[in-house]
């Protein structure tokens, strides 16, 4: 099936129909989306300024994570979930969309960087949990930064592109 | 109400709003960013008052979270001004006024949380006021996030047609 096709038939299923459909489907989503989203960008910030030297140079940096990324990730299901949902109304004209397509993309980099940075850079963070971070980690923080703020530009861009 | 909405979308920086294309999409990123910013150091601040993190002391979390909450703040109220003036008829969204109010209580909080987390701090050991604390940190994450949901606030207009 090509992919246009399949993004037809998914507007048509009852999910899709209770966001495009119904009198305030979308718009409890996209609240709840957005309140997500911004939990997601503040908990990410608060490691990242860590990583870059910028914030919270007394606390180790183990500390920072353990804390702030059990509510990075449920707030991402959240925003994830919200998403995929919202995406379904309107499948047709988000796959179309520039703004969303770079939004996704920036998402993706942000994933691989935190790969990368979880499974290599994080290993030896023994050695540098509460002393000078390496460049290999002040680069992720920069990275992970950089691409969440992208992300959230091109989030709220992708309602402009959209008429 | 509405005469107010007519006399904001009456000034220049109201007619500049409408006339710069990406002044909205500008200010309503920063807003959400701030948003974030707002959010985190609330949570984190909470985390400490809850007891699930004890690595630091009151004083040190306060010292660290506080100003970001304050300075969010102050980009969260330009911003929002901005906004409301660029387009006055969200002045008769009921989420807008919701969204307002909300924010005095939300503002009481975090002042407590400022005052309690200011000194040495020797209120940890007392029970009672420990427990008003953490009630005060549970208060204030409810009541921002409350104020954040209001933002996005057309479902209240769906709701009630």
């Amino acid at each position: 099936m090509q992919p246009v096709a399949f993004l037809h038939w998914l507007e048509t299923t009852p999910p899709a129909l209770f966001v495009s459909q119904g009198i305030f489907g979308f718009s409890a989503l996209d609240m709840v989306h957005i309140g997500a989203i911004c939990v997601v960008f503040g908990m990410i910030a608060v490691v990242d300024l860590r990583l870059l030297g910028i914030a919270s140079k007394d606390c180790a940096v183990t500390d920072i994570c353990r804390q702030a990324l059990p509510w990075t990730w449920a707030a991402f299901a959240i925003a994830a979930f919200t998403g995929v949902l919202m995406f379904t109304g309107q499948a047709v004209k988000y796959y179309g969309n520039y703004a969303f397509r770079m939004k996704l993309l920036l998402l993706l980099a942000a994933g691989i960087n935190m790969l990368v940075f979880q499974y290599i850079t994080y290993r030896g963070v023994a050695k540098w949990d509460r002393a000078a971070v390496p460049a290999s980690a002040r680069l992720a923080g920069a990275i992970s930064l950089g691409c969440w703020i992208a992300v959230v530009v091109y989030g709220r861009l992708t309602a402009y592109y959209m008429f | 109400m509405a005469d107010l909405a007519q006399w904001l979308a009456g000034l220049p920086l109201s007619q500049a709003m409408r006339r710069i294309a990406w002044l909205f999409p500008l200010l309503q990123t920063i807003h959400i960013l701030a948003t974030g910013m707002m959010l985190s150091s609330v949570i984190m601040i909470s985390l400490r008052l809850w007891g699930v993190s004890r690595t630091q002391t009151m004083a040190a979390r306060g010292h660290r979270y506080m100003p970001w909450i304050w300075t969010s703040l102050v980009v969260l109220i330009v911003t929002g001004v901005a906004l409301v003036v660029g387009n006055p008829r969200t002045l008769r969204d009921p989420a807008l006024q919701v969204k307002l109010w909300m924010m005095v209580p939300a503002v009481a909080a975090s002042l407590i949380l400022a005052v309690g987390m200011r000194g040495d701090g020797m209120w940890e050991k007392n029970r009672s006021v420990h427990a008003m604390m953490s009630l005060a940190a549970t208060a204030a994450f409810v009541l921002w996030l409350g104020v954040t949901f209001a933002g996005r606030g057309r479902w209240i207009v769906n709701l009630i047609g």
